[in-house]
């Protein structure tokens, strides 16, 4: 293990990739701050850059938007009220009251301070986990893997859309139906061609990531006729307030971050759970924890109330890349779009990677401790002229967003039909997002859509044609069980539970 | 009696799932792989049931938490403009080549979203586009098909 992480440092710390970790941590927090755009947007618009990079450096500049979105949605959170994604909404409920009570530059520096130790703390658990899980996870046969994808597309259903369990699992037959057009892997026999040759090689997962989150993201918001830099046009850069931190407010820290850091790993670790789970679980957790007067102060700008969903959701980040780098199924909608990256760079993430590609493995993990430190030292002195720059027009971030959106398809097809399906497809997903039909579903079955077919070819095989595989094994009957829960409780719940 | 819109959309993937379906039985597989216990069209077959089953039992169910959109507040002339200009730019972006149709379209849309400041507007797209071509293909050394550029002789 010492050798890969001297593998790892080595990588992420050369120049290129450092410099990579700044763009990355500098693009997500811009684009995480706006609300309505997402990690997930972040991350679609930096992909068709990485595929000029090594797979490391590529996805090292993913990991730092993922962070910086983060970061950034916690900042409109704090600032404007406005969570930025929704992992940072249980931010706001302490944050903004005390931006409101002229104490904003404090709210944003212990939200860096927490984000930072978060992400510390569970990159650290991250290291000791991934490795010991991917020993583990070889013990995984075809049909546990086929269970456990089942398993993290009912649970990110479960969680994407609360009370909506019914639309995002039309998504996720969506996703998978997008997933199987083209030719089929085994045989080459085309599926769903229609003739067209433009279709023989299946759709691109980049087309489908830009479609349903960056143009569709961005036509919803001229469609609603809402504006999402409107909101830090009222950043005034002379209310911020000090951003430094008394020794009282600093030891109510120090009890919080821990605590938070673990519930955050292990929740980020669960398929489908996430920040958003992570964070409100932490502040719940936290109202429990402290004591009666500072309870009091809960939801009116207490400091372990804002302390603890930011380490969480931080925490949640880097336990999210848990299951993607052993087991090479993503557990959310954001690391989804990590491993359609991950797939176009050849490389197939699982518990292999760590001895077919341990730089990868490793650089990835350390990448992650340099990213928190460079998000530390650029935003927290930078975070009030970043929220300036986002006061540019909307009539400039929409043209500009839908622009990069062509160009990523462009630079890699350089074909029309490309753009046309793009364009097709965003204007459904928009018309789709409008009736709170969920995404991330969608783009998690078309990742793992490929993989389901080839796991479910081989236990088919195995067990002759019988569907006996899905109980044979305890493991995977475990798994089968989970899964029939979900579905059936979350239908109860939707549609039979008196309220 | 008013029909939700979500049970509409429903009822559309219901019928595409059906389409879907058929078209999953009607994938040739080789012969000797026909009776096989997997082939190319059983792993379709399943989504198009699965479709019809999700989307059927959302259409049966009754809806407990409908969706609340006003459709008169919805800006659909930008909306449809913005899809207009985005389709023009696809026909266009391989005969223009990729800096003067990049750089139409951003000045249309912005005019479109109601932009007046032409400052903005130019510098935003002419010397922008040139600015995001140099660092892609200069400096990135990503190819960036131009056939105009090239005839021009300005890049290679």
């Amino acid at each position: 293990m010492i050798e890969g992480i001297l593998i790892g440092l080595n990588t992420a710390l050369s120049i290129k990739n450092i410099i990579m970790v700044m763009i990355g941590c500098f693009a997500g927090t811009i684009i995480g701050m706006l609300p309505g755009l997402g990690p997930m947007t972040a991350i679609a618009l930096m992909i068709p850059i990485t595929y000029g990079f090594e797979p490391s450096t590529g996805l090292i500049l993913m990991a730092g938007v993922y962070y910086g979105a983060v970061f950034g949605g916690s900042t409109s959170s704090i600032l404007i009220n406005a969570p930025g994604i929704p992992g940072t909404v249980a931010t706001s409920f302490d944050g903004y009251p005390m931006a409101q009570q002229g104490k904003a530059g404090k709210a944003l520096a212990i939200a860096a301070y927490s984000s930072f130790a978060g992400g510390t703390i569970a990159a650290i658990f991250l290291l000791f986990a991934a490795p010991s899980l991917s020993k583990v996870s070889l013990a995984f046969r075809s049909p546990d893997y086929f269970g456990l994808m089942i398993l993290g597309l009912t649970a990110v259903s479960a969680f994407s859309a609360k009370g909506h369990f019914l639309k995002a699992m039309m998504m996720v037959v969506l996703g998978l139906m997008l997933a199987s057009v083209g030719q089929d892997t085994l045989s080459d026999i085309p599926r769903f061609v229609f003739n067209n040759m433009n279709l023989a090689d299946g759709i691109s997962f980049v087309l489908v990531v830009m479609a349903t989150f960056a143009m569709s993201e961005a036509l919803s918001i001229i469609f609603k006729g809402s504006d999402p830099t409107q909101a830090a046009k009222q950043i005034s850069l002379s209310k911020l307030g000090s951003i430094r931190l008394d020794k009282e407010e600093t030891k109510k820290m120090v009890t919080t971050i821990p605590r938070s850091s673990i519930i955050g790993f292990i929740v980020g670790v669960l398929p489908g759970a996430g920040s958003t789970i992570a964070s409100f679980l932490a502040y719940g957790m936290e109202r429990n924890f402290v004591k009666d007067e500072e309870k009091q102060k809960f939801g009116k700008g207490s400091v372990n109330g804002l302390s603890a969903p930011e380490t969480a959701n931080n925490a949640a980040c880097s336990g999210s890349f848990v299951p993607l780098l052993t087991l090479g199924i993503p557990g959310s909608g954001t690391t989804a779009v990590m491993l359609g990256a991950l797939l176009g760079f050849g490389i197939q993430p699982g518990p292999r990677l760590y001895q077919t590609n341990p730089e990868i493995f490793w650089s990835v993990i350390m990448s992650m401790y340099i990213g928190m430190v460079i998000l530390l030292i650029l935003n927290l002195p930078l975070i009030p002229y970043i929220a300036r720059i986002l006061a540019v027009p909307r009539a400039f971030l929409i043209p500009l967003i839908l622009f990069f959106s062509v160009t990523g398809i462009y630079l890699m097809s350089f074909n029309n039909f490309d753009i046309y399906l793009m364009i097709g497809i965003a204007v459904v997903a928009t018309i789709l997002r409008l009736y709170e039909f969920p995404m991330p579903p969608l783009i998690l079955a078309f990742v793992l859509g490929g993989l389901m077919e080839e796991n479910l070819r081989r236990s088919l095989l195995i067990s002759d044609g019988s569907w006996a595989f899905l109980w044979d094994r305890p493991l995977t009957l475990c798994i089968m069980i989970t899964i029939l829960f979900i579905v059936f409780w979350q239908i109860y719940n939707s549609y039979f539970k008196k309220r | 009696m008013q029909i939700s819109p979500v049970k509409i959309i429903s009822l559309l993937f219901f019928v595409f799932s059906g389409f879907y379906l058929y078209h999953a039985y009607q994938i040739r597989v080789f012969a000797f792989d026909e009776n096989a216990p997997f082939n190319a069209k059983t792993f379709p077959i399943l989504l198009g049931y699965a479709g019809i089953f999700f989307s059927g039992l959302y259409i049966v169910l009754p809806e407990k938490r409908p969706a609340n959109v006003n459709l008169s507040v919805l800006d659909y002339k930008r909306t449809i403009t913005l899809v207009v200009l985005m389709i023009i730019y696809g026909v266009t972006i391989l005969k223009a080549g990729y800096f003067l149709s990049t750089s139409i379209f951003l000045v249309l849309s912005y005019i479109t979203l109601g932009e007046k400041r032409w400052f903005w507007v130019f510098t935003l797209s002419f010397p922008f586009v040139a600015i995001f071509m140099f660092l892609l293909h200069g400096l990135l050394d990503i190819y960036l098909r131009d056939p105009l550029l090239k005839y021009l002789g300005i890049i290679g």
